[in-house]
């Protein structure tokens, strides 16, 4: 009898350990990012700033009390190879949800591989539109502000100016020209005397600038929209600089605000261009400057604008799982709708009719900070995501194919 | 449109021309003399590259510091370029002369990590040139001083090489041996200095194209793999091993580039891959290139030596083990195998271009990419039901394979590799620019597989059976007296045809045939990912079918599966565990290399003889 009791009490112990052990087992999230290849110089502070959002929410006990774990996945930047990471990831590794992407083609991939699996996708830095209206779906939600979004926020500003013949420049592929032509449809909507007078489209990563300048140079535009970015932005600033197609011509450049892309020209940036970005240093707000805080002091380095989207996205998954109550994907498929969540640069919410987050971009001019060395914006002004954002009867009829 | 205009245009081209004749000449040197298709060449140019960027700074020297970085740093790289020849090249010239591609390969892989380790994988801007980094005023416009100084750089170079090869007697040496190295080595010059020698100067070369190009590019890792397809361009315009006409094809790519800014901008994708095409059309051994002297000894590209297949028991074991095992496998295995399979045919069906019938083509991923945009499109526009689309792929391919094939098989070894490769490039610019139909780069989505085929291991079945019946009838196509004439072909041409076989007709028809299986392996594989995007017709899907042939061994058939299964595995495991999985997987690449130089096959075979 004794022995049977001895037993009964060890099975107990053993039972009720191995459910602590169920109710201890991390939320796991599956992250594909360019780790390597063409988006890699884009991705690393984007991985810090996930990495230290993840610590900061476990040294608060974690999610619905259990330990958050990220398992990183390198997609090299290839579509095929994150769609193997995707399927890793959930049937391998058990991940409750898949997050992250930068390149558009990459974030399409595996965003179509969610809808077919059921599975919950927060694209993170993937900026085509298709993610959440001609391709959008239930299963995927979107962090930063799109292609159409930066692109209208700039002709808002651009249609004050006075310039009337236009240029643009761009990579050749779906964001180069999506970007060039959101901006130009908003800019003649408001300014209908608007004209073109010069489109080029060199491939992307293998910009030569120098025959670029001197051809639109030759076009006399008043003012040139740059949607280049990267190695090729960078070859093409010299270039330009060296021609005096900055003297000649105002420049308006989508995201060349951010931080990875005018950080590398040092005092090379071209002064007065207006952009969209992430003046860091201009931020006030409280959770904002303890947000740089920390990030200084765990990376000995500035956050970048890629730092800022991955904590917006780690703390948008922790507070739709919260909202949730469980990791069951239709569950936070649900908590998404609608969700509301305080990030550092204040409230923003996710729609409900297509999954964009309401986050927004920063407005501004260009400007050298010769103390720092480097390029910085001035005059912005945060414009709302929702701002720039179509109606939800708009995007219905966008989604209305799928 | 204003002379002025086209005056400055010719002047920008130019300068970009002179960059891309110091890495080109350097390239064409090399394969001239040695017969390496020196993927590392890139890689040799980055390094130069970011060697400029740091000593320029850390060099104590004030405005002469650039200059002196700009020398120490091809130096430096042209050391690195006798390491490599002496420490790892030199083991493999007597493997047959594909496997040094396999090394130099690994090399790429490996030196990119490198880099970002080092330097870090942001990108960067390097110094300006001290005292060349204004502008002057050419026709009414501002014009980099810098630049005209890289034409002048660029012609006393080529002014040196020139007086190097005419006026030298390593010169004449390295002459003769780029027209008929056997000669040479018969009247007794030790090759294996020619050999380093020239390696050395053809690195150093890349490194100088580096190190010049910090003050007009970004430093970035994927600077090595932008310009060696572009370099292999010039070399093969110009005529392999021709040193006026790399200078010739640099001029013409670079001003063709700069006037098509003003007169073809939405052709700036294929520009340069239409020019070589129709220059190799109508001049097969490019512009100043001269017909290959026939190699005595073992013909073509491959060693036909005592083939090497798997032993019957073998093949059944692995079957029976693909056919029972996969329940057992978790989900992620069983989908990771059907990769395996599509890839493993994908490579068996360049074997049957490049080991049967030694045509090393550089771009497979055409019929890859056309089978997967076949069965993708034929889903998209027609709502096709599944099977009807998936057989749809590999017929495209067939289809684009006859057309492409009609013009390539007229041309042999580097040349025939590099239209294939023309090819490829134009199709992979038609498939990204054409939005309307192909979705342009944001690819065609939701190509999922059939209802009663949903699920990994009913899709693996699926596979299995294709894939493996594909590799089953190209074996047997290879053993039918087909195969066999295709083999008395790539072996001996000249008295294949003097027996009255049709050398062409029957390379052609391989084309067509390599074609059909890798369409059929692009159209297994679009139903395993769902989507499909131009990617799937880049250089690197091409190389990648090479890498596993050689790595399994070009002697069989039975190679390529086995070099594709380890080459992914490899890939799928390393990946997973590091960031730096380039470094890691080229450091294996290059142990198996030296380990087994003559692929799997080759250590399967010393095993049986053993």
């Amino acid at each position: 009898m004794k022995r049977h009791a001895l037993f009964v009490t060890l099975a107990g112990l053993l039972l009720s350990s191995a459910a602590a052990a169920v109710a201890q087992a991390p939320i796991k999230i599956g992250e594909i990012n360019s780790f390597s290849g063409i988006g890699a110089p884009f991705t690393g502070p984007y991985k810090q700033a996930v990495e230290m959002a993840v610590e900061e929410v476990n040294a608060k006990g974690g999610v619905l009390g259990r330990k958050v774990e990220v398992v990183f996945r390198d997609d090299k930047g290839q579509p095929a190879e994150a769609v193997k990471h995707a399927q890793e990831l959930v049937t391998g590794e058990k991940v409750t949800l898949v997050s992250g992407t930068f390149l558009s083609n990459v974030g399409l991939a595996v965003s179509d591989w969610a809808k077919q699996n059921k599975t919950l996708f927060v694209a993170a830095e993937p900026l085509t539109e298709a993610i959440t209206w001609s391709k959008g779906h239930d299963h995927v939600f979107r962090v930063r502000p799109n292609t159409y979004q930066q692109g209208r926020m700039l002709a808002e500003r651009a249609a004050k100016l006075k310039h009337v013949k236009w240029a643009t420049i761009g990579p050749n592929y779906e964001y180069g020209k999506r970007a060039w032509e959101t901006f130009r449809d908003r800019l003649k909507q408001l300014k209908p005397d608007v004209q073109v007078v010069g489109e080029h489209w060199p491939t992307l990563g293998k910009l030569e600038a120098g025959p670029f300048v001197t051809a639109i140079l030759n076009q006399n535009p008043e003012a040139l929209y740059v949607s280049l970015f990267g190695s090729d932005w960078l070859a093409f600033v010299r270039e330009a600089q060296k021609r005096g197609l900055f003297q000649k011509t105002f420049v308006v450049g989508i995201l060349l605000g951010e931080p990875e892309y005018i950080d590398p020209l040092k005092l090379e940036a071209p002064e007065g261009m207006l952009v969209t970005g992430y003046p860091w240093y201009d931020v006030d707000a409280a959770p904002h400057k303890e947000f740089v805080a920390r990030f200084n002091k765990k990376y000995d380095s500035n956050p970048v604008l890629g730092s800022l989207v991955g904590y917006v996205t780690y703390l948008s998954i922790f507070e739709a799982i919260r909202k949730a109550g469980s990791t069951d994907t239709d569950k936070m498929v649900a908590a998404f709708r609608g969700l509301k969540v305080d990030t550092p640069i204040g409230p923003i919410s996710y729609r409900a009719s297509d999954g964009q987050s309401t986050m927004g971009a920063w407005v501004g001019t260009t400007k050298l900070d010769a103390k720092r060395g480097v390029g910085v914006m001035v005059n912005h002004e945060y414009v709302p995501g929702d701002r720039v954002l179509p109606s939800d009867d708009e995007v219905k009829r966008m989604r209305s194919g799928n | 449109m204003a002379p002025s205009l086209i005056l400055l245009q010719l002047l920008s081209g130019l300068a970009h021309a002179m960059v891309l004749f110091l890495i080109a000449s350097g390239l064409s040197l090399i394969f001239g003399v040695t017969r390496i298709v020196n993927f590392a060449h890139g890689s040799f140019y980055m390094l130069a590259a970011y060697l400029t960027y740091t000593l320029a700074s850390a060099l104590p020297l004030g405005t002469a510091g650039f200059y002196v970085a700009v020398v120490l740093a091809a130096l430096a790289v042209g050391l690195l370029g006798l390491v490599v020849e002496v420490g790892l090249l030199r083991r493999v010239y007597r493997a047959p002369e594909l496997y040094q591609l396999l090394l130099t390969f690994a090399l790429v892989l490996i030196v990119s990590d490198v880099v970002a380790m080092v330097w870090g994988r942001e990108n960067k801007t390097g110094p300006t040139a001290p005292g060349l980094a204004g502008s002057v005023r050419i026709a009414g416009q501002l014009f980099p001083t810098y630049d005209l100084a890289l034409i002048a750089i660029g012609l006393v170079v080529a002014a040196v090489l020139w007086w190097l090869f005419q006026r030298t007697r390593w010169g004449v040496l390295i002459r003769a041996a780029t027209h008929d190295r056997e000669m040479v080595a018969v009247l007794g010059v030790d090759q294996r200095k020619l050999f380093t020698s020239v390696f050395v100067l053809g690195s150093a070369l890349a490194g100088l194209g580096g190190g010049l190009q910090v003050p007009r590019q970004a430093l970035t890792n994927v600077m090595d793999t932008t310009i060696i397809t572009e370099a292999f361009v010039v070399v093969v315009i110009g005529g392999m091993g021709s040193l006026p006409g790399a200078l010739l094809a640099a001029v013409l790519i670079g001003v063709v580039d700069a006037l098509g800014v003003l007169w073809l901008p939405q052709a700036s994708l294929v520009m340069t891959f239409v020019v070589m095409a129709v220059v190799l059309i109508v001049r097969p051994w490019g512009l100043l290139g001269r017909p290959e002297s026939q190699a005595r000894g073992a013909g073509g590209a491959v060693l036909a030596g005592g083939a090497v297949g798997l032993d019957r028991r073998w093949t059944i074991a692995v079957l029976a083990a693909l056919v029972l095992a996969p329940p057992l496998l978790p989900d992620f295995w069983v989908l990771v195998l059907v990769e395996v399979l599509t890839f493993a045919l994908f490579a068996a069906s360049l074997h049957l271009l490049m080991g049967t019938g030694g045509m090393v083509s550089f771009g497979h991923a055409v019929t890859f990419g056309l089978g997967a945009y076949g069965a993708a499109l034929l889903v998209q526009w027609a709502k096709a039901p599944m099977l009807l689309a998936f057989a749809a792929g590999p017929l495209a391919a067939a289809l684009g394979a006859t057309i492409i094939g009609y013009f390539c098989v007229r041309l042999s070894s580097i040349y025939f590799a590099m239209l294939t490769l023309a090819f490829c490039q134009i199709a992979y610019a038609i498939v990204h620019q054409w939005y309307d139909v192909t979705g342009g780069d944001n690819g065609i989505l939701g190509v999922w597989p059939a209802r009663w085929l949903a699920g990994p291991l009913r899709y693996y079945y699926f596979a299995l059976a294709a894939c493996a019946g594909g590799i089953a009838l190209l074996t047997v196509i290879g053993r039918a007296p087909f195969g066999l004439t295709l083999r008395a072909v790539r072996d001996h041409p000249r008295r294949a045809e003097a027996s009255g076989v049709d050398v062409r007709l029957h390379q052609w028809l391989a084309f067509v045939v390599a074609g059909l299986f890798g369409g059929l392996s692009g159209a297994t594989y679009v139903f395993l990912k769902g989507s499909v995007f131009p990617n799937a017709l880049t250089v690197g899907m091409s190389v990648e079918p090479l890498v596993m042939v050689l790595l399994g061994g070009v002697d069989a058939l039975a190679g390529a599966p086995l070099g594709a299964a380890l080459y992914k595995l490899l890939d799928t495991v390393v990946t997973r565990h590091t960031e730096y999985w380039q470094l890691v997987l080229g450091g294996i690449l290059v142990v198996l290399v030296l380990a087994f130089p003559r692929g799997l096959l080759g250590l399967l075979a010393e095993r049986e003889r053993g």
